[in-house]
């Protein structure tokens, strides 16, 4: 998935650092996605779809789950706590809200998309 | 993701080649968990060759802070390439870490 959405970047000539964010957070979004609505069952799958459009990047992400992501759940982490009670998880959705220009999540029955927007220079 | 260890009798240095994510960062964690990691002084962790991090990679590190500075065992960073470093940074994970830029100063600490 990192080399596909690295690999279609590669025309667009952008920066180490910010080809570095966009793929890490499709990762997160991803990584999400097999863990909760694929739950780790390797015969599932996801569809990405990519454009670029106007300078904006763009990335669909598709699953057919029963659940979805809430995004109105979504608590700022307090990295300090995560530190003193030795937390592994729960700053992905974090770093997807901090690099993406915009993050949305709609759910049609078993069918959740969820969509990443970022403007490219 | 090979993590490849040098040991002094102070200093354990890890020096983590490929790519930390969901999958890799198991062995990073279970490393870190051993015991007798605890009884160095300092961990050092080298990123020259560590190409990409994420969340999960963050996580066992973050998991790890408390229990090493509870030890005693101070862990630094060095090494570190600039895109390796923002996703720290998009974090404020550099302010709570003690990162710096090359092995001499990372053993003067």
């Amino acid at each position: 998935m990192r080399d596909f959405v690295s690999s279609y970047l590669a025309a667009y000539g952008l920066s180490d650092l910010q080809l570095n964010q966009i793929i890490l957070a499709v990762d997160e979004v991803v990584a999400n996605l097999i863990i909760h609505a694929n739950h780790e069952d390797e015969s599932q799958f996801l569809d990405l779809r990519l454009t670029v459009d106007d300078q904006v990047f763009e990335i669909e992400i598709e699953d057919d789950s029963k659940s979805s992501y809430q995004p109105s759940l979504y608590k700022e982490p307090d990295l300090q706590e995560h530190i003193r009670i030795g937390k592994k998880g729960g700053v992905g959705m974090t770093l997807v809200n901090r690099i993406m220009d915009r993050v949305e999540f709609t759910t049609t029955g078993t069918h959740n998309v969820c969509r990443l927007y970022k403007r490219i220079v | 993701m090979k993590i490849n260890q040098q040991t002094t009798e102070n200093t354990l240095t890890l020096s983590l080649d490929g790519e930390l994510d969901a999958s890799s960062s198991v062995l990073l964690d279970t490393e870190l968990t051993k015991p007798e990691v605890l009884d160095y002084k300092k961990v050092l962790i080298d990123c020259q060759r560590l190409n990409y991090i994420s969340s999960a990679g963050l996580g066992v590190f973050i998991s790890h802070l408390q229990r090493f500075q509870d030890a005693n065992v101070k862990l630094v960073f060095f090494n570190m390439q600039e895109k390796v470093h923002n996703v720290f940074e998009i974090l404020g994970l550099d302010a709570l870490m003690t990162i710096v830029p090359s092995e001499a100063e990372a053993t003067a600490i």
